[in-house]
């Protein structure tokens, strides 16, 4: 498949938070039905490409289309327009507390559609269900734990069944059980909707899993990019040292150390 | 997404055709919610659905649901691999009373009618 097929391409990303910069000229093309898992260790800046690829960041320089739409150079109400396609689970699955979990899931649905409100009671059992929380729609954020919220964000990240998923780290702080079940669910979700589906992640375990291509990403670059046996093949040294968990080598000068330790403030 | 509704004997057949999304959902509600209020037999035939999203499933149930209420008699036949994998998803295939065909619907709906309320 070539670039145009993408339902997301991004083209010559660059973005900077002051001074320091944050994505160096990524390039990136995302088919549709595609799994793709962007991975790396912390601050690579792999969540930062989701929030421009969601329209949330302004870069400083190059484009993100997502189903043809320029996210970095269209109006509001395209944007709106584009969100409806869009689910998305944040990390700390960014339910409103005021609310309980049910109205949480049926919002996007009361909000966005004309379905009669029993279809949508009804919707958001199925979808609480789904995640595993079946008969927990009257509970409110505040009476569950943390991989109980994740997993409340996800059934309402499916309310709408969008085409586009996206996760921000869906395994980080939940243990290994919730975790998988989690795995477990994005893989029949892509089996069964025609879904595209872009993850976030540093789990190992989970990536070679449910991808069907990855972004290794470093320093803000993508390192490498391929199927989930050519990243494992990649002889990329940074991504060989993600793969095999090896840390940093601490390579310091001793006397500019001393002089950072000791500079008058 | 079109739907047709004919009799057969006691038996009402909604044809549906295209795709049952959220957009068009409410269209199959409303047909199904008024065949059912008749308390006939209802069959939904699916076989020229080539995707139904969720908010199809959860018309679906609502027809289940007001079947049950009405003591009437509910099935699907036809389905497709989506319409089948979607409701495998959400765990409702054995839920549902699921045919073939429009032959196996028709002589054997009416022998399975549930009695126990949902």
């Amino acid at each position: 498949m070539d670039a145009n097929s993408a339902i997301i391409r991004v083209e010559n990303l660059t973005t900077h938070y002051g001074d320091r910069r944050i994505l160096n000229n990524i390039n990136l093309a995302i088919h549709p039905r595609e799994t793709m898992v962007l991975l790396g260790s912390s601050g690579t800046g792999k969540s930062t490409l989701l929030r421009h690829i969601l329209a949330l960041e302004k870069p400083t320089g190059g484009h993100i289309h997502v189903k043809g739409l320029d996210v970095c150079h269209c109006a509001e109400e395209e944007l709106i327009e584009l969100r409806r396609h869009l689910g998305v689970l944040f990390q700390s699955g960014a339910l409103f507390g005021s609310m309980s979990l049910g109205d949480n899931v049926a919002l996007p649905l009361r909000e966005l559609t004309r379905l009669d409100e029993s279809t949508i009671q009804v919707l958001v059992r199925l979808k609480l269900d789904m995640v595993g929380l079946g008969g927990f729609e009257n509970l409110w954020p505040s009476q569950l734990s943390g991989g109980m919220r994740k997993r409340a964000g996800l059934a309402r990240a499916l309310a709408l069944d969008p085409e586009i998923l996206l996760f921000d780290e869906p395994s980080a702080g939940l243990d290994p059980i919730t975790a998988a079940g989690i795995d477990e669910l994005i893989l029949k979700l892509k089996e069964t909707f025609p879904m595209t589906i872009v993850v976030v992640t540093h789990e190992l375990a989970s990536a070679f899993l449910i991808a069907d291509r990855m972004a290794v990403m470093s320093a803000g670059e993508v390192i490498a990019l391929g199927t989930r046996e050519e990243i494992r093949q990649s002889s990329h040294p940074r991504v060989q040292q993600f793969l095999n968990r090896k840390p940093e080598e601490l390579v310091r000068d001793h006397e500019a150390y001393l002089r950072s330790l000791t500079a008058p403030s | 997404m079109k739907v047709n509704v004919r009799q057969r004997g006691q038996t009402t057949i909604l044809d549906v055709d295209g795709q049952i999304t959220f957009e068009s959902t409410p269209g199959l509600r409303e047909h199904l919610l008024t065949a059912l209020k008749k308390k006939s037999s209802v069959l939904v035939n699916l076989s020229q659905v080539a995707y139904m999203d969720s908010s199809g499933i959860a018309t679906l149930v609502e027809g289940l649901k007001a079947a049950h209420t009405q003591k009437a008699s509910f099935g699907l036949f036809g389905l497709t691999k989506n319409t089948r994998s979607v409701l495998e998803l959400v765990r409702l295939d054995k839920v549902f009373k699921i045919f073939g065909d429009e032959e196996e619907a028709v002589r054997l709906l009416a022998s399975t009618a549930s009695k126990e309320p949902i």
